[in-house]
C-alpha cells in the first residue's frame, strides 16, 4: 500500500515538472496562436545556464536566479527576431522555423559547453529524504519540487484573474484586433509573455538540472511530453494544463509501475516483462489518442 | 542555391588537394546527440595514435576520414557507402552504437573492405553473422556485464535485481550478466528507450529489497538513474553495478558523488600499468586536457593495430587477405596489456572490476579493484564459422 | 517568360538531368552518385506524398514517417521470413514470407494504405494543432512498439543482406535499381497531378480553404481528407518499400518525430502546393545536409537558420524560385 502511495507521489511530481514546461507552451500557443517547437531548447538553456552558475558560485538559488532571465531574454529574442514574423503564417510554417530552431540551439550548447552532460546536484539543504508516513521515505527535492509547481500555478492564477496585464493577455487570447484597438501594446505584450512562457521553461529546465542529465537534446524528450500535455489538456488554457500534467504524469508512472506485475499475472514473464514494456512507452500516446477522438478539443478548451 | 553551389566548389577544391597517395580511413561515428561525445572520444584517440606517427599509423601516410552519423543507421550506411565508392577507402571503422553497426557492417564487408569496431559489437556479428572481415578491437558487448555477474557472484550477493531499456542491446547486456550469475533474479525491468524519470522504477526496487542492484543504462539514462538511485538514499543500502559505460570519466563528471564506489566491468582503466598505457593516458591529457575514457581507448588501439598491420604489409593493401592475416595477429602494445584475437576476431583479453573513486582535484575516475576474467572468450565464438 | 513555358521547360530540365545522372556519374567513375540520387528519389517520393496533405488539403501531419517505417518494416519482415524459410503467419491460413518486389512492394503500399485508413479515421476528428499532434501520437506509438519489438531486432532494426526480386531486373545493380525509382517517382507524380486537377483535388483543396462551405454544399468532407490521407500513406509506404531495399535495412529510426520534420522541411524547401517541388526540396535537404556535414561537424548550426530563412523568406520554395509566379496548382 504505502508503494502506491509513493508511486502516487512520483506521478504527482512528474506531472508537475510537466505542468512547468506546459504552462509556458500552453499561453503562448493560445494567445499567439503560435507553435513552438523550441520549447524545449528554452528548457535546455535553463538547465545549462542553471548547471553553469550553480557549480561556479556554488549557490543553486543564484542557479535559478540567473536561468530564469537567461531563458526570457532568449525567448524574447527570438520572439523579435524569428516569431514576430511568423504570428500571421500557417501552423506549417511555425512548425518548421522551430524546427530549425532546435537544430541550432542544440549545436550551439555543443560547441558552447562541449559535447560532455554537465553536472548539477541537490543543494545540501534539500538533500536527503523525508519521512511522510511511517516507512514512506521521499527525496526531499522531489517534494520542494511539487512545492514550486503549485506556487507556479497559484502565482499565474493570480496575475491571469487579478492583474492588469492578465486581463490584457486573457483579453488579447479572445480577440487580438479589439485589444489593439483599445491601445493596448499588443507586440510589447506577447514579448512579455513568450519571455514569461520561456522563463518557465527555464524553471522547470533548472528544477530538473538535480534530478536529469544535463545534455544538449534534452529539450526534445520533454517537448514531445509537453504537447501531449496541453493538447490533452485542451491548447491555450491553464486549467487544462494542471490537468493534462497531472494525467499525463500519473499515468506514465502508474503504467511503468504496475503493468509488469500486471502482465506477470497474465503472462509466461519473459512476454509479460516485454509486453508491459512495450504498453507503458505506448500508454501516454494511446490516453491521448483516446482522448482526442473522445473530445476533438482536449478537456478543457480555452475558447468553447 | 548559391550556397549549394559554393559549397561544392569548396568541395572539389578539397578533392583535388587531397588526392596524394596516401592511405584513406573512414570514421563512421556519433559526433552529434546527446551521444556525441563517445565519437569524441574515440576519434581524438585515434587521432593521437596518427598524430604520434606523424601523420602515419606505421610509418604508412594516412589521412582519416571522419563523418557524423547523427546515431541514425541509414546514414551511418550513406557515409560508409561513399568512403567506399567515391573515396575508395578499405578499412572503415569508428561506429558507437549497435543499431548503426547493424546496418553498416553486413552491407560493407561483403564489398572487400575491412570493418574495424572501436566500440559496438553486437551477439550477431560476434556468432553466425562472424565474418572474415570484420574486427571487433574493443569487446564483445556482453563481456562488460559478464565480468559483472561474476563478481557480484562472488561478492557473495544471493539475490539482484536488473534494469535494462527495452530494446535488443537493453535484453543482450542482461543476458550477459545472467550467464555469470548464479544467485536468485529477484526483479527485471525493462524501461523506456530515453527514459528520463526513474522514480517509479526505483520505487519497485525498493520494495524488492534485493541484495545488489546491476543496470544497463547508457548514456544520459545512466546518469539519471545514478543521479536519482542516489536522491533516494538508496546507494547506502543496497550497492549497485553495472558495466562501464555509465562510469566512463566524462559520464562521471555529470554524475558526481552519486556515483562515488560504485564497481563497474571494464577491459581498460587508466591506471593499468604497461608501458603503452602510460604512455597514452600522459600524451592524452596532454593533447586533450582531459582523461582519456575507455571508448578513447579503444580509438587508439584500433590505430595502433592497423598501424601494426600496415607496417608488416608495407602499405600494400591490395591484397587485403594478406593485411587481415596481419592483423589477426595483434601485433602491437595494447593499451590493455593481453591481447588477441579469437577465432571470430573479437579480443581475447583481462576483464576487470573497477571502481568509481574522487581524484585530487575534485574530479571523478576509476581505479582497478581486481582481475576477474584472464584471457576471456565472447560467449559466442563457438557458433562462428569461419 | 511565359510562366507554364518556364514551368515545363524547368521541369523537362530536371526530368533530363536525373535520366542521364546515372550514366554521367558511371562515366566520371563516381558510382557513389547513383546511390546517393536513388535515396533522393525515393525521399522524394515521400515529400511528394506529404505534399498532398500539407499543400493541397491542409491537413499538418507530423506523424507521415511512421507509414515510410511501415512500409519499409513490410519489405524487411517478409524478407526476413524468406530467408529463414519460416512462416510468416500459420494461424488461420499460412502466409509465407517472400523476397519477390512483385509482392513484397505493392503489399507494402496496401499495409500502409490500411494503416493510414483507421490513423485517418481518428485522427481526422481533429482539427489544426489537435491534429498536428494526433498524428505525432499514433506515430510515437508505432515507433515505440517496432522499438520493444524483438523479434525482428528491435531497435537494432533488420538487416536484409540483399534486394528484393524483380522479373528481368536485377535490383542489387545500382544503375538499375536508380532507373527503378526515377520510373516509379514520375508515375506517382504523373498520378498526383492529375488527382489534384481532378474534380476529387479541386473538393481537397476546397477542404482546406473552407470546409464548413464544401460540407454545405452537400460533400461529404470528412470522406474526401480521409481519401487523401490514405494515398498520402500509401505513397508514402511505397517510399518505405523502397528504401528498405536502398540501405538494405530498416529500423524504427525511420518512423522518428524528427524523420517527419525532416519531409516536411523537404516540402517547404521544395515548395508548399506544387507537387514537383517536393522533388527539388529532397534533393536540396539530402545534399545539403550531405555536404555541410562534410564541410563542418557543427552543420547543423547552419542549417537551422537557412530552414528558418526559408520560411520567412521564400515562401514558395525552390520551385518558386525556378518557376516564379504564385502558387501552382499542377
Amino acid at each position: 500500500m504505502l508503494l502506491v502511495v509513493e508511486q502516487l507521489l512520483n506521478g504527482l511530481q512528474f506531472g508537475i515538472t510537466l505542468f512547468l514546461m506546459s504552462a509556458g507552451l500552453t499561453l503562448v500557443f493560445g494567445i499567439m496562436q503560435v507553435i513552438n517547437l523550441a520549447h524545449g531548447s528554452f528548457y535546455m538553456i535553463g538547465a545549462y545556464v542553471g548547471a553553469t552558475v550553480t557549480v561556479y558560485t556554488g549557490s543553486f538559488l543564484l542557479g535559478i536566479a540567473a536561468a530564469l532571465p537567461a531563458s526570457a531574454v532568449c525567448g524574447m529574442v527570438v520572439e523579435i527576431i524569428v516569431l514576430r514574423k511568423l504570428y500571421n503564417r500557417e501552423h506549417l510554417d511555425q512548425v518548421l522555423a522551430t524546427f530549425g530552431l532546435i537544430m541550432f540551439f542544440n549545436e550551439l550548447t555543443r560547441i558552447i559547453w562541449g559535447r560532455q552532460p554537465l553536472f548539477m546536484d541537490v543543494p545540501p539543504w534539500l538533500s536527503g529524504n523525508i519521512e511522510l508516513l511511517p516507512g514512506l521515505f521521499y527525496p526531499t527535492y522531489r517534494l520542494a519540487v511539487i512545492g514550486v509547481g503549485i506556487l507556479v500555478a497559484l502565482v499565474l492564477w493570480l496575475i491571469f484573474s487579478r492583474t492588469r496585464i492578465g486581463m490584457q493577455i486573457r483579453a488579447g487570447a479572445s480577440n487580438r484586433d479589439m485589444i489593439g484597438a483599445l491601445g493596448v501594446n499588443i507586440k510589447l505584450l506577447y514579448t512579455l509573455v513568450f519571455g514569461m512562457g520561456t522563463a518557465l521553461a527555464g524553471l522547470a529546465g533548472v528544477m530538473a538540472g538535480p534530478i536529469l542529465a544535463v545534455e544538449s537534446g534534452m529539450g526534445e524528450s520533454i517537448l514531445i511530453l509537453t504537447f501531449v500535455v496541453i493538447v490533452i489538456g485542451g491548447i491555450g488554457s491553464i486549467r487544462g494544463a494542471v490537468a493534462g500534467a497531472l494525467l499525463v504524469g500519473l499515468v506514465d508512472t502508474m503504467g511503468r509501475a504496475f503493468l509488469p506485475a500486471l502482465f506477470r499475472f497474465l503472462f509466461d514473464s519473459a512476454t509479460a516483462d516485454s509486453a508491459a514494456a512495450s504498453l507503458s512507452s505506448m500508454a501516454i500516446y494511446i490516453l491521448m489518442a483516446a482522448i482526442l477522438v473522445w473530445k476533438p478539443k482536449g478537456l478543457f478548451p480555452a475558447h468553447s | 542555391m548559391k550556397k549549394i553551389g559554393l559549397t561544392l566548389l569548396l568541395l572539389f577544391t578539397i578533392v583535388q588537394l587531397s588526392t596524394a597517395a596516401t592511405l584513406k580511413i573512414g570514421m563512421v561515428t556519433t559526433l552529434s546527440t546527446k551521444a556525441g561525445y563517445l565519437g569524441e572520444d574515440i576519434r581524438d584517440g585515434f587521432a593521437l595514435a596518427i598524430e604520434q606517427g606523424a601523420g602515419t599509423l606505421g610509418g604508412i601516410p594516412v589521412e582519416l576520414m571522419v563523418e557524423d552519423d547523427g546515431r541514425k543507421p541509414e546514414k551511418g550506411k550513406q557515409i560508409a557507402e561513399r568512403f567506399i565508392k567515391k573515396e575508395k577507402a578499405h578499412i572503415l571503422t569508428g561506429i558507437v552504437f549497435s543499431n548503426v553497426a547493424m546496418a553498416v557492417v553486413p552491407k560493407v564487408v561483403r564489398q572487400n573492405v575491412v570493418y574495424l569496431s572501436t566500440n559496438a559489437a553486437p551477439s550477431k556479428l560476434a556468432g553466425k553473422g562472424c565474418n572474415p572481415n570484420y574486427f571487433s578491437v574493443s569487446y564483445q558487448n556482453d563481456n562488460l556485464d559478464e565480468v559483472v555477474g561474476q563478481y557480484v557472484t562472488e561478492a557473495g550477493h544471493k539475490t539482484a535485481y536488473l534494469i535494462a531499456p527495452n530494446y535488443p542491446a537493453g535484453k543482450d547486456h542482461l543476458a550477459g550478466f545472467k550467464r555469470f550469475y548464479t544467485g536468485k533474479i529477484v526483479g527485471e525491468v525493462y524501461t523506456k528507450l530515453g527514459q528520463s524519470d526513474y522514480a517509479a522504477e526505483i520505487a519497485a526496487l525498493r520494495a524488492a529489497k534485493p541484495e545488489a542492484v546491476f543496470f544497463f543504462l547508457p548514456g544520459g539514462m545512466g546518469i539519471n538513474f545514478l543521479k536519482q538511485y542516489a536522491q533516494a538514499g538508496l546507494s547506502k543500502e543496497i550497492p549497485v553495478y553495472g558495466p562501464a559505460f555509465s562510469f566512463d570519466e566524462r559520464i562521471l563528471k555529470a554524475v558526481g558523488p552519486a556515483a562515488l564506489g560504485v564497481k563497474n566491468g571494464s577491459q581498460w582503466t587508466h591506471d593499468l600499468d604497461n608501458a603503452a598505457n602510460v604512455e597514452f593516458v600522459k600524451a592524452y591529457q596532454e593533447k586533450y586536457g582531459r582523461m582519456p575514457t575507455l571508448y578513447a581507448a579503444q580509438g587508439y588501439d584500433t590505430a595502433r593495430l592497423i598501424g601494426s598491420a600496415l607496417k608488416a604489409v608495407k602499405g600494400n593493401i591490395e591484397d587485403l587477405d594478406a593485411f587481415k592475416a596481419e592483423l589477426k595477429k595483434a601485433d602491437f602494445a595494447s593499451v590493455r596489456g593481453n591481447f588477441s584475437f579469437g577465432v571470430n576476431q573479437h579480443p581475447v583479453q583481462d576483464v576487470y572490476i573497477r571502481e568509481v573513486i574522487e581524484t585530487e582535484n575534485g574530479g571523478y575516475t576509476n581505479k582497478t579493484v581486481k582481475k576477474v576474467f584472464s584471457n576471456h572468450i565472447d560467449a559466442y565464438a563457438a557458433e562462428c564459422k569461419m | 517568360m511565359n510562366p507554364l513555358f518556364r514551368k515545363y521547360v524547368c521541369i523537362a530540365a530536371v526530368a533530363l538531368l536525373l535520366a542521364i545522372l546515372p550514366i554521367a556519374a558511371s562515366m566520371l567513375g563516381q558510382e557513389y552518385y547513383i546511390s546517393l540520387f536513388s535515396r533522393i528519389l525515393i525521399y522524394a517520393i515521400a515529400a511528394v506524398s506529404l505534399d498532398l496533405l500539407l499543400g493541397f488539403s491542409g491537413m499538418i501531419s507530423l506523424g507521415h514517417a511512421a507509414f515510410v517505417g511501415i512500409g519499409s518494416y513490410v519489405v524487411g519482415i517478409f524478407f526476413y521470413h524468406s530467408a529463414e524459410m519460416e512462416p510468416l503467419l500459420t494461424h488461420p491460413f499460412t502466409v509465407q514470407g517472400s523476397e519477390n518486389g512483385l509482392i513484397v512492394i505493392p503489399l507494402a503500399v496496401l499495409v500502409s494504405a490500411i494503416f493510414a485508413l483507421v490513423i485517418g479515421a481518428l485522427s481526422l476528428r481533429t482539427k489544426g494543432m489537435h491534429f498536428i499532434m494526433i498524428t505525432l501520437a499514433f506515430a510515437q506509438m508505432i515507433y515505440y512498439f517496432f522499438v520493444s519489438l524483438e523479434k525482428y531486432g528491435g531497435d537494432d532494426g533488420l538487416s536484409l543482406y540483399a534486394r528484393s526480386t524483380l522479373p528481368g531486373l536485377d535490383l542489387g545493380n545500382d544503375l538499375q535499381f536508380y532507373y527503378l525509382c526515377l520510373l516509379l517517382l514520375s508515375l506517382f507524380l504523373l498520378f498526383t497531378t492529375r488527382l489534384v486537377a481532378s474534380p476529387f483535388g479541386i473538393v481537397i483543396r476546397g477542404c482546406s480553404n473552407n470546409e464548413r462551405r464544401i460540407n454545405a454544399l452537400g460533400i461529404n468532407a470528412y470522406g474526401y481528407k480521409l481519401a487523401c490521407f490514405v494515398i498520402a500513406g500509401a505513397g508514402a509506404g511505397l517510399a518505405g518499400a523502397l528504401l528498405a531495399n536502398q540501405t538494405e535495412y530498416v529500423s524504427p529510426g525511420l518512423m522518428h518525430w524528427t524523420l517527419s520534420g525532416e519531409l516536411m522541411v523537404m516540402v517547404l524547401l521544395g515548395g508548399l502546393g506544387t507537387l514537383f517541388g517536393p522533388v527539388l526540396g529532397a534533393a536540396a535537404f539530402l545534399l545539403l545536409e550531405e555536404f555541410l556535414a562534410m564541410y563542418t561537424e557543427h552543420w547543423m548550426l547552419y542549417l537551422g537558420p537557412f530552414l528558418i530563412l526559408v520560411v520567412i523568406f521564400a515562401k514558395r520554395g525552390l520551385y518558386g524560385v525556378l518557376v516564379g509566379g504564385g502558387k501552382d496548382h499542377g
